[in-house]
């Protein structure tokens, strides 16, 4: 993709800047300062879940459990549905003279068919969420990045579309937060 | 640093401080590098290729009985009337119950937010994966005519007719389906962050090829990670009633039917514990090996096997229960033939069968009362082992000795498997040992990225946040440290 973008002769256009940090209180720290500063397109890395750092990059609480909900909500009526239309409907078959269709012998499919739907509701929707697969991005070319992103180094990334970035005084902000490497990235 | 000494006991219980899940001198990186390591080697070790020889020779003998089975019939299995459901339906129960341990490990206690379920829960959810996919093979070929079990599924057909789904072996079809597709989904949600660490240490193309279109791009982006734990709670929420449902629906297969000994009541939550007492017995006989032979101890610790070895001993407790309880319900019902099966069961022809269940099942977990036997790896693999014994038993009790002795004594019969139904049954092993092989050979084994999240450096006990609470207490070898709250 980056070779799509540079034409012959013209540098490539930069992505944002990518600070790397050692620990995690130094990336709380630094990431409280650049949502203070008013800092938006930007994102952080890490190589486990950090609880808290949601909050201090303001990331607004996933909706994610509705579409899950609604999973679920599909897949009991599909559960429910099958089981009276082919038993009851379709081809009623009278079978030790059982009813048609009984709620209490339908709640196991209907169960097992609530749990599939809203599990693979999550699984596809959190992927769908997060743009994945992406097997590119302008993170993955550093060098230093691919070394310890999923190793021991946390990473703050400000986009050149923020509207507060600024080539020089970002960089300059951001080495101040106590980055121990700053590097341009290139789209 | 691998070879320093564990100094730490974390067994010992402090309800002041929560004992440390990570020994040894370890950081992040240190971490990564003992668990990556193991598959990033050029070549595995020789054992591995020695036991990956006898998998493969063990699964060799398994297709060779089916091919036999296929060809031949059921006829080449030791069942008949009246024990019409033989090895395949006992070994189906076996292994799917094994699951149950990798499910309740990976689910819930993560919702009961036991932090030591990171050192095991992987290898567990791998466990539950290769465990239900020998459990799915059982009832496919036992129908006869294996390459009709599609029948099983509700698809439009020119028969026109559609599946009872009031039988509870078609539940048992939704049910088992389901959980797979659960159990993967989840095992595979929980592994994309570590083949991306993967794919980053990559040293050649192909490693970097396959572990990157695993990992899907997974970069740790905090945005990425805040609906990623979102997910993993859900899937952890569904899968938690999901693996009590999928053995109920088992024991439905039983309790629904109207056989002395097997209409009962007690049965879904009966197989429930037995499920996990045997999955739990199945992690240890699998993991003990495992941690001594890739020098794991200081990730899976005493403590691990410690608890694993209480949940063990309460779900054997459980299990114990059950079955005074199905015999003094036997008693107390007043019914001649339920009073009759039970005590046909210990006393019986098949009273040889019900007292090895009878030892394992309940005398021998008692050792797990003292701690020399929870911490003592060599013991606890020797009770595991004899738990697997035991629960396999207990399927074969409950299924023969119910259906070889029923209402009318003229119809009775003796079962014996034939050498076919041992093979098979040895063979399915083969099958879930090559499968668990190539996964310590080509997946992260321990789940790289949550246990970093439990160690100290990952900062925990910074106080609660939103949906997390105070879970971390005070850990005694932490230096004092800034919080982020002294930030502006």
């Amino acid at each position: 993709m980056s070779g799509h973008t540079a034409t012959a002769g013209a540098s490539p256009k930069p992505w944002g800047l990518l600070a790397e940090f050692e620990s995690v209180e130094a990336l709380l720290g630094a990431l409280e300062r650049v949502r203070n500063a008013g800092f938006q397109k930007f994102d952080a890395f890490a190589p486990f879940p950090i609880h808290g750092l949601d909050e201090s990059m303001g990331i607004r609480m996933s909706r994610l459990p509705w579409l899950v909900a609604g999973g679920g909500a599909t897949g009991a009526a599909a559960g429910l549905l099958l089981q009276w239309w082919t038993n009851a409907f379709d081809y009623p078959l009278i079978i030790s003279s059982k009813p048609l269709f009984g709620l209490p012998a339908a709640i196991p499919i209907t169960f097992e068919l609530t749990v599939l739907f809203s599990a693979i509701g999550a699984f596809i929707g959190m992927l769908a969420a997060n743009r994945l697969p992406q097997l590119y991005h302008p993170v993955f070319p550093s060098q230093r990045f691919r070394q310890r992103a999923t190793t021991d180094s946390f990473y703050i990334a400000i986009e050149t579309g923020d509207p507060k970035y600024h080539p020089h005084e970002t960089r300059a902000f951001l080495e101040g937060l106590g980055a121990r490497h700053v590097e341009e990235l290139e789209d | 640093m691998s070879t320093a000494p564990l100094r730490i006991d974390n067994t010992i219980e402090d309800p002041r401080t929560r004992a440390p899940l990570v020994l040894g001198d370890n950081t992040f990186a240190t971490v990564t590098d003992k668990v990556c390591s193991i598959v990033e080697r050029p070549k595995p070790p020789l054992a591995w290729y020695i036991a990956f020889g006898i998998s493969c020779a063990l699964t060799a003998v398994l297709v060779a009985m089916l091919g036999y089975l296929f060809l031949a019939g059921i006829g080449v299995w030791g069942v008949m009337v009246p024990v019409a459901w033989g090895f395949a339906i006992v070994n189906f129960v076996f292994w799917v119950g094994i699951g149950h341990a990798g499910t309740l490990i990976s689910a819930i206690l993560f919702l009961f937010r036991q932090k030591w379920r990171t050192g095991i829960n992987r290898f567990a959810e791998a466990m539950t994966i290769f465990a239900v996919i020998c459990a799915g093979l059982f009832p496919a070929i036992h129908t006869g005519r294996p390459w009709f079990d599609y029948w099983l599924f509700p698809y439009p057909n020119q028969m026109y007719v559609w599946p009872n789904f009031r039988s509870p072996l078609v539940w048992d079809v939704f049910a088992v389906s389901t959980y797979f597709t659960v159990s993967l989904l989840f095992w595979f949600t929980g592994m994309v962050p570590d083949l991306a660490t993967l794919r980053d240490r990559a040293t050649t193309r192909g490693r970097r090829i396959v572990y990157g279109i695993l990992s899907l791009g997974w970069r740790g982006s905090a945005r990425h990670w805040h609906r990623y734990e979102r997910v993993y709670l859900l899937l952890a929420a569904l899968a938690t009633p999901l693996v009590l449902s999928v053995h109920s629906v088992v024991s439905f297969d039983f309790a629904v039917s109207q056989l002395p000994g097997w209409h009962s009541t007690i049965f879904p939550p009966y197989f429930v514990a037995g499920a996990i007492f045997s999955g739990f017995a199945m992690v240890l006989t699998l993991l003990i090996p495992v941690r001594k032979f890739f020098g794991l101890e200081e990730l899976i610790t005493t403590r691990h096997l410690d608890n694993m070895a209480k949940i063990t001993l309460a779900t054997g407790l459980m299990v114990a229960y059950s079955y005074f309880v199905e015999f003094f319900m036997a008693w107390y019902s007043g019914n001649p033939f339920e009073r009759f099966a039970l005590a046909n069961r210990a006393l019986g022809p098949y009273a040889w069968a019900f007292w090895i269940m009878f030892t394992c099942n309940v005398v021998v977990p008692q050792a797990f009362w003292f701690k020399k036997a929870r911490t003592t790896p060599w013991l606890l693999l020797i009770v595991a082992v004899l738990v697997n014994v035991g629960m396999w038993f207990e399927r074969f009790v409950i299924v023969v000795s119910t259906l070889s002795r029923d209402f009318l004594p003229s119809s009775w019969g003796y079962y014996k498997p034939t050498w076919v139904d041992l093979w098979t049954f040895a063979g399915s092993f083969g099958l879930f040992m090559t499968l668990f092989l190539l996964f310590l050979r080509f997946g992260p084994m321990i789940a790289v990225a949550e246990v970093k999240s439990v160690m100290p450096a990952a900062g925990l006990d910074r106080g609660p946040h939103r949906g997390h609470g105070q879970y971390w207490g005070e850990i005694p070898h932490q230096h004092d440290r800034q919080t982020e709250d002294a930030e502006p």
